[in-house]
């Protein structure tokens, strides 16, 4: 397999899990060093590239990992880099990174490991739906394979060590997206967005750190790595993402029996739009998605699958359009082009008058 | 403050004394300190102790300080916000430890362990237990036992280098 057969098949964290609703996707993410050696950032290029080469002979072996697909970043062009970023497995640091780095995955894309992103090893865990305990027992089991091959930095103190002291303990985080345009529409993100400041979670838009929040899209994730278990950590999240979702449900419902028609008009808009539209912005049709999203889960649009929505929304970005037309395009055509994929997908769903 | 032994001259060696689960402050000046048979030269000292904290020259020279691995400077970090190597959380633990406290749920990891380091923390404890029971065995004169322990302790210090 190699990067190009990628694009043939959606990401498999965007296939529908099995509450294909409120709650996107999860994620955990493990940060580990290797012991005596300096972290990518302070270690010169050449000291980068021997580790690389070690830890790519390394991960290459790990049972966890099989099949397994490994990409230098030397030799992504910048499409590519988007088109990794996008599908969540590669960071917008790795992104910008070129030689000493890589990215080990599983084909699957549920496993994958950057080598010299912050930390020399970036372990991450990724499903659609509500999984975090599932998840952490898979990057539990390729995280102890893979310290039988090499030896982690770590102080019986303070536990893994990592590059930036906020990730040192556990050097865990623990995510998951969150598509909640009811407690939008009441204008109860913001407040909730502070709350869970206050205990220790942070909120972030669809793309991670430093993207703003679209298409009512937003990733919950711990903030703390030290001084709890792992354990711990992952299931004060899911309580906190069970109460979230809970909420977003109540809005729904209240927004339905109080302000039917404006959510009609929300999602019948948003089908209007994505329907004719010839030109339509990346933030623009994110936006409309989270209105024909709800739509279907309210079931005032029919024909439409939570899948093919989950693949609109990745197949419009602009690393995968280029992707899939196997050339660099500007921003005007994309526009354009996404205009038309998302015409043809659309139009095959009805509206339902109510 | 004035130290707590002679109450003549300043305390400047601060040390936390942990027996059993008992913790107890002991504020010294250099002399008492040496005479309790402190090491001073190990034991740090009172601006080493606010380094970082208390401003001007003390945070001058945590800013010029080294890692002795990785060579990174405390102003390296200050800048990027990223350490140079794992052995700078042992190098800058002074600046760090506040920080940490801020920043997490407490200064323990309380998580998973690499089963290398379990083994190595288990050895450690072990050695911890035999040389306590050594003292006190060394402290009620039982030289018969302080001969076995210290075989033991040779032989556990041995499996573990």
């Amino acid at each position: 397999m190699t990067l190009d057969d990628l694009i043939r098949r959606p990401g498999t964290w965007l296939v529908p899990g099995d509450d294909p609703g409120i709650i996107v996707s999860s994620r955990i993410r493990l940060a580990r060093n290797i012991d005596g050696v300096a972290f990518p950032g302070w270690a010169g290029e050449d000291e980068c590239a021997r580790l690389q080469a070690s830890l790519l002979d390394s991960l290459s072996r790990m049972k966890a990992l099989q099949p397994c697909l490994a990409l230098d970043m030397a030799g992504l062009s910048l499409v590519d880099r988007e088109f990794l970023r996008e599908r969540h497995l590669i960071s917008n640091e790795l992104a910008q990174k070129s030689k000493g780095s890589s990215l080990v995955m599983r084909e699957d894309e549920v496993l994958s490991v950057m080598i010299n992103e912050e930390d020399h090893l970036r372990l991450q865990a990724m499903r659609p739906g509500f999984h975090l305990a599932a998840l952490w027992s898979e990057i539990d089991a390729l995280d102890s394979e893979l310290e039988q091959a090499v030896h982690f930095a770590f102080s019986p103190s303070v536990g893994y060590l990592t590059a930036c002291p906020t990730n040192v303990g556990t050097g865990l985080r623990a995510s998951v997206m969150v598509h909640i345009p009811g407690l939008r529409l009441l204008n109860e993100v913001d407040p909730i967005i502070k709350g869970l400041t206050k205990i220790g979670l942070a909120v972030r838009g669809l793309l991670g750190e430093g993207t703003e929040a679209s298409g009512n899209m937003f990733q919950i994730s711990n903030q703390t790595t030290l001084g709890e278990s792992e354990p711990v950590i992952i299931e004060r999240l899911e309580q906190i993402v069970a109460e979230i979702a809970t909420h977003e449900k109540n809005a729904r419902a209240r927004l339905m029996e109080q302000r039917a028609s404006h959510v009609r008009d929300s999602v019948g808009r948003a089908y209007g739009i994505l329907s004719h539209a010839r030109v339509l912005s990346s933030r623009e049709m994110l936006d409309m998605l989270s209105g024909l999203r709800l739509g279907c889960e309210l079931g005032m649009i029919k024909g439409l699958e939570m899948g093919d929505i989950n693949r609109l929304m990745l197949y419009t970005q602009p690393g995968h359009l280029q992707k899939a037309e196997g050339r660099t395009s500007n921003p005007d055509e994309r526009d354009e082009m996404r205009a038309r994929l998302v015409r043809e997908a659309v139009r095959r769903a009805t509206l339902i008058e109510g | 403050m004035l130290c707590e032994s002679c109450q003549q001259h300043e305390a400047t060696i601060h040390v936390t004394q942990v027996i059993g689960g008992d913790s107890r402050e002991l504020h010294l000046c250099e002399d008492c300190a040496e005479e309790t048979g402190l090491n001073v030269q190990s034991v740090m000292s009172l601006p080493e102790i606010l380094f970082g904290m208390a401003g001007g020259e003390e945070d001058k020279k945590a800013l010029d300080r080294r890692c002795p691995r990785c060579h990174m400077r405390g102003s390296d970090f200050k800048k990027t916000g990223r350490l140079g190597c794992p052995h700078c959380y042992e190098a800058f633990s002074q600046e760090l430890n506040p920080m940490l406290a801020a920043m997490h749920k407490g200064l323990n990891h309380t998580g998973k362990i690499p089963v290398r380091e379990q083994k190595v923390m288990e050895t450690a404890s072990q050695l911890d237990d035999l040389r306590k029971k050594l003292e006190r065995a060394i402290g009620t004169e039982d030289y018969e036992a302080a001969a076995r322990l210290r075989d033991l302790i040779r032989e556990a210090g041995h499996d573990a280098g």
